[in-house]
């Protein structure tokens, strides 16, 4: 077959059809992220005007008094908030998915309600469980009170030293379906053979799940914490709504995306600070690419994939 | 079949555990979406009184629901978070469709470096580059209109969008692609021919791209927070603030805001579940 001319010149197709999509990205995505890190090195004056300061701004952010115990606070609650889905969601999303990969028509059915709070607005759930858990409707005490609990309760979400843990536990509740979703496609996935032979030899489902099938979804495993720590330290939706900008009682819901609104906004009495903001920014940043990278080299690279 | 042998009443509680976790977790899941559902049609003294009943013909009342159509413009929120969802779909399966095609049928010396260039937006959060993207806005005179929020919104979905596709589009038969050309098709009309072909994987990304989309609260917060172009997320965030105490309007709200999401989700979650398992399983 001889290939017209025409083809081996300046290919205007390929570019006709990359250029839409790099040039949106690059213009709404990849520049303004980069002149986000690059104000974090400036320093914006009364007149607005821009001056070189270094890494003064990150030294401010890391041990000056009106920002650094904020940072570290909220460097630290960020971690709880991670290690609870770490904890408590993805665990559940595990056995949930290990459930439903049965199937049968009764599976779908709890698959589709399980997943149904994943695909509302973070706004609406957190409206939801202020709701469910305040005193003054009752809901929670009273279920509580039902299964013999009601001493348990407490005003959860009004104390700094439950707070937290409960916000992280409503996301937990919202987003479990993710890492289920997940786990699952991985789980059905498995052709039956392999499961077949151990079956025949009389290992239970326990065994068959965690010697035979565990190893095989295992590169999901390491997608699913990748997901969860960007997800996380990304966050921001659900605190605002429940613990509005100030993430109280007394900051203890403080995490990386409230204290960058914040920086960068300003609350109440102090002003907005864009290049302190940018530099929250791109300490969350760094963080994130530190997860990733770190995933990508120590996990992805160990894991061998199984041709299935 | 189990070679060990055990007694029937084991195995039968051994078969129904997992069904009596699963519809645990499945109250767990539904009970507070229920809750709300149930209440925003009682009048005040019956969601207190008995918040676990169900409405009568004597506690039904639709009296939140008129205060949120008085009070609120919801139907001009539905429209904004509407229109912002439905061209960034559009303009995201079609852009991202274009570029997936180019990586996926040519082999250009760059065309590594391009997909290495996109996949960074996929594990890097667009949220980060806020500052400079209002600062963009500004300049583009974009802060406070829908083409703004449409505008980022596409830049963000499309790198996972042209990830998914171009994958999709390697497994298009060749023949049919190199019939075409020797027919003296255009690479446009290839484009044209082959789209209709990856249409599962279209309907698939569509859905993931328009959940996020419909649901985000950060850029109509930063970007477009004016009463006209504030989306149903915002829109409820802000109406809830103002009406904290009055139960009634509260709840109602918050049904309208979950409804046409809902529904959506009922109609589509077969299809939407198949095509994540079909894109894992591949």
């Amino acid at each position: 077959m001889q290939q017209p001319k025409r083809r081996s010149l300046f290919p205007t197709h390929i570019v006709v059809f990359l250029a839409p999509a790099v040039l949106l990205y690059t213009v709404f995505m990849v520049v303004p992220l980069i002149n986000s890190l690059r104000l974090s090195f400036f320093e914006i004056g009364n007149q607005n005007q821009q001056s070189f300061a270094g890494l003064q701004n990150y030294i401010k952010l890391f041990t000056d008094s009106n920002f650094a115990p904020f940072f570290w606070r909220a460097l630290r609650n960020n971690f709880v908030f991670f290690a609870v889905h770490m904890l408590v969601q993805n665990p559940i999303g595990l056995l949930l998915a290990a459930l439903l990969a049965e199937g049968g028509w009764i599976r779908n059915f709890f698959r589709t309600i399980i997943f149904m709070p994943t695909v509302l607005s973070v706004v609406i759930i957190g409206f939801i469980w202020q709701l469910i858990l305040n005193p003054l409707w009752g809901v929670a005490e009273s279920m509580l009170k039902a299964v013999g609990l009601g001493a348990w309760f407490g005003p959860w979400l009004g104390k700094p030293e439950t707070a937290l843990v409960t916000v992280a536990l409503i996301s937990v509740w919202q987003f479990v379906g993710i890492p289920m979703i997940l786990f699952y496609a991985a789980l059905i996935g498995i052709p039956d053979e392999l499961t077949e032979a151990a079956r025949v030899d009389g290992a239970t489902a326990w065994d068959t799940f965690w010697r035979i099938k565990f190893p095989l979804i295992l590169p999901t495993v390491g997608i699913v914490g990748v997901l969860t720590f960007v997800g996380n330290f990304n966050a921001f939706d659900l605190i605002y709504t429940m613990k509005g900008a100030n993430a109280g009682p007394d900051f203890s819901t403080d995490i990386m995306g409230t204290l960058f609104y914040r920086t960068f906004f300003g609350q109440q009495l102090q002003l907005g600070n864009p290049a302190m903001g940018a530099t929250v920014a791109a300490m969350m940043f760094l963080i994130i690419l530190g997860g990733v990278l770190l995933y990508m080299f120590l996990w992805a690279r160990r894991i061998q994939t199984y041709e299935l | 079949m189990k070679t060990k042998p055990s007694s029937a009443r084991w195995r039968s509680i051994e078969s129904l555990l997992p069904i009596v976790i699963l519809t645990i977790y499945s109250i767990i899941a539904l009970f507070p979406i229920v809750m709300i559902l149930m209440n925003s049609f009682k009048a005040k003294k019956a969601i207190f009184g008995a918040p676990f009943a169900f409405p009568n013909p004597e506690t039904f009342s639709l009296i939140g629901y008129q205060t949120v159509t008085d009070r609120a413009n919801f139907q001009y929120y539905f429209l904004n978070s509407a229109t912002v969802t439905f061209v960034a779909l559009i303009l995201t399966l079609f852009i991202g469709a274009m570029a997936a095609f180019a990586l996926a049928e040519y082999n250009f010396p760059a065309s590594a470096l391009v997909a290495l260039y996109l996949s960074i937006g996929i594990m890097i959060p667009i949220r980060l580059g806020t500052v400079g993207i209002l600062r963009l806005m500004v300049s583009l005179k974009l802060v406070n209109t829908l083409t703004g929020l449409i505008l980022i919104y596409v830049a963000q979905a499309l790198p996972l969008t042209i990830f998914i596709l171009s994958q999709f589009m390697r497994q298009v038969p060749k023949d049919l692609k190199d019939a075409a050309r020797i027919d003296g098709a255009s690479e446009y009309r290839i484009f044209g021919m082959v789209l209709p072909l990856v249409r599962p994987a279209l309907g698939a990304i569509g859905t993931f791209t328009m959940i996020p989309i419909w649901n985000d609260l950060w850029f109509p917060l930063i970007v477009a927070p004016s009463s006209k172009t504030a989306t149903v997320t915002l829109g409820v965030q802000q109406f809830l603030g103002q009406f904290v105490s009055d139960w009634n309007a509260v709840l109602s709200s918050l049904t309208l805001a979950m409804i046409p999401i809902l529904i959506l989700y009922i109609l589509f979650s077969q299809q939407m579940i198949r095509s994540i398992t079909a894109g894992a399983v591949k």
